[in-house]
């Protein structure tokens, strides 16, 4: 059975954060299952926080940017391994 | 008095290019400060000299205390300008400019913590006698807590962050399972915002109107009022149209409430200019809310009814001067609105639109003002605000000043990235917004939804 996988793209230029606040434990990390609408990363632009979540629910498989990384409108962020 | 002869100021965007501007007329000499994003900006060309502070986050450039306090020392200047947002209402910051023999131009390191304490400046000004809206009288140590205090004063409740203003870290919550989650928001909005997590909760008034009055205040006790602005046209807490005065306020409610914010700033030993917030129900009955220790966003309206520069009063009192004026001297001569022009899609829920500023052309003419940093190929950059310009028109009246504002609004032109103007034009031809019929929740009837 071949495997699907899709990737979340943020739809404004800004600060990708992968920790709802500084200091936290990041939302998801390589390898973690996460469910349909689950918050999976933050974007900050113009002081504005954006939460950003899976479209459907699967297994991390990448993390295309590091945290406080400035990322660029409809850049890939996070891979997902559909279930 | 002291000689303040070359101003640095600790901001960036238009507020910086409006203090140059105010130096200049002074003959006063000017430095900027400025990050690796904003060396192209405007303030950067206007100042007479510039620092770079480096790299675009704002904790690494504006927000630190060292790197401007090291850059004022370098180029002798006598006085720093926090301007507003950043550094303004910081008392370590006004603190670090004393023990470095930089005159801070604002209140009192002591003055800024008492009135930063929201919590504890709700306490003193209560005690004088000037309502206050129920809540939490200390920062919310945890959700029960606030739990507990919601169900006391009633929901719906209000979260406002203990470290600051403008909106940011500010939520309203209906009941107990939205509170919960407000809470952790919220607090993480304040932390990023103003490196201070702590909340504090409030009963929230339904439909009232958001009226402030400007002070200004110098060292010798001398106080005088320079009238209200009415800013309750608010788009998730954040102003977005101004004006002065408010149709609202008949002249004994403006005795009142001007005669109330001196009470509150003679009683915190309160110098320069500041701000007293107040929410006012429509049987007019008003609430204190918090003082703004700085010259606020909206300034330009007052200045445009009165003829008095705050910015340049300020820099007048931080120097030791005594005001020039006294209460009976200030005449509100006519009406001026603002528009808060941002870099953010109406039709996209508001989502912030930084980018490459092209094809501008800006409006002008009798009685427009506008206060920009934005220029034709300008980028806007993601790291800070969306507030890329204040559109100030007066005129004789109300109804004056209204036209004047669809005229400019329609003279605007931007491409390259999504703006305000045309949602402020569709506010100025509604029938209430003219009537003067409004209420900090009409932008609600505009299907305007929640940020996210």
């Amino acid at each position: 059975m071949s495997t699907e996988t899709y990737k979340i793209t943020t739809p404004l230029m800004g600060t990708f954060y992968k920790a709802s606040a500084p200091g936290e434990k990041p939302l998801i990390e390589v390898g973690q299952r996460v469910e349909a609408a689950e918050v999976v990363c933050i974007i900050e632009s113009m002081k504005i926080f954006t939460e950003l979540r899976a479209d459907q629910g699967g297994t991390v498989i990448k993390i295309l940017v590091e945290d406080e990384e400035p990322v660029m409108k409809n850049q890939e962020l996070i891979e997902i391994e559909i279930d | 008095m002291k000689s303040i002869k070359k101003i640095l100021i600790a901001n960036r965007g238009e507020i910086a290019l409006r203090i140059i501007r105010a130096c200049q007329e002074m003959a006063i000499e000017t430095v900027a400060v400025y990050s690796d994003a904003d060396k192209d900006s405007l303030h950067v060309k206007y100042a007479d000299e510039a620092v770079n502070i480096s790299p675009p986050l704002s904790r690494k450039s504006y927000l630190n205390i060292d790197n401007i306090i090291k850059a004022a020392k370098d180029k002798n200047a006598d006085a720093i300008h926090p301007g507003y947002g950043f550094l303004s209402e910081n008392e370590s910051f006004s603190k670090a400019c004393s023990e470095n023999a930089l005159t801070f131009i604002g209140p009192s390191a002591e003055c800024i913590a008492t009135v930063g304490n929201k919590s504890a400046a709700r306490k003193i000004i209560s005690a004088l006698g000037v309502p206050i809206i129920p809540g939490s009288n200390n920062v919310i140590s945890s959700p029960e807590e606030a739990i507990n205090i919601a169900k006391d004063v009633g929901y719906p409740v209000i979260l406002k962050a203990s470290g600051g203003g403008g909106g940011r870290g500010m939520r309203i919550a209906h009941n107990k399972e939205e509170l919960v989650e407000a809470i952790s928001v919220a607090s993480g909005e304040a932390r990023a915002a103003f490196g201070n997590p702590d909340l504090y909760l409030e009963k929230y008034i339904e439909k009232p109107r958001h009226i402030e009055i400007q002070i200004l205040g110098d060292s010798f006790g001398n106080y005088v009022h320079l009238g209200e602005r009415e800013c309750s046209i608010q788009m998730r807490y954040q102003k977005l149209i101004e004006e002065s005065p408010s149709s609202f306020v008949d002249e004994a409610l403006r005795n009142k409430l001007g005669e109330t914010a001196i009470l509150i700033a003679r009683s915190i030993g309160y110098t320069n200019a500041g701000t007293m917030e107040f929410l006012v129900d429509s049987n007019k009955d008003f609430y204190f809310m918090e003082v703004n220790a700085r010259v606020q966003v909206e300034h330009p309206v007052t200045e445009m009814i009165t003829g008095v520069d705050i910015i340049q009063q300020q820099i007048l009192i931080a120097a030791g001067s005594e005001l020039e004026f006294k209460q009976n001297d200030i005449r509100l001569n006519g009406w001026s609105m603002e528009c808060r022009i941002n870099a953010a899609d109406p039709e996209e829920n508001f989502m912030p639109s930084p980018g490459k500023i092209e094809n501008l052309v800006l409006p002008g003419g009798p009685g427009v003002r506008l206060d920009t940093h934005i220029y034709n190929n300008y980028e806007v950059s993601p790291f800070y605000d969306s507030l890329i310009g204040k559109l100030i028109v007066w005129g004789k009246d109300r109804p004056m000043a209204i036209k004047r504002m669809q005229r400019a609004l329609s003279e605007f032109k931007i491409q390259g990235i999504k703006v305000t103007t045309g949602f402020h034009e569709m506010v100025f031809k509604d029938a209430a917004f003219i009537k003067g019929n409004i209420n900090t929740h009409f932008l609600e009837k505009f299907n305007v939804t929640e940020a996210g």
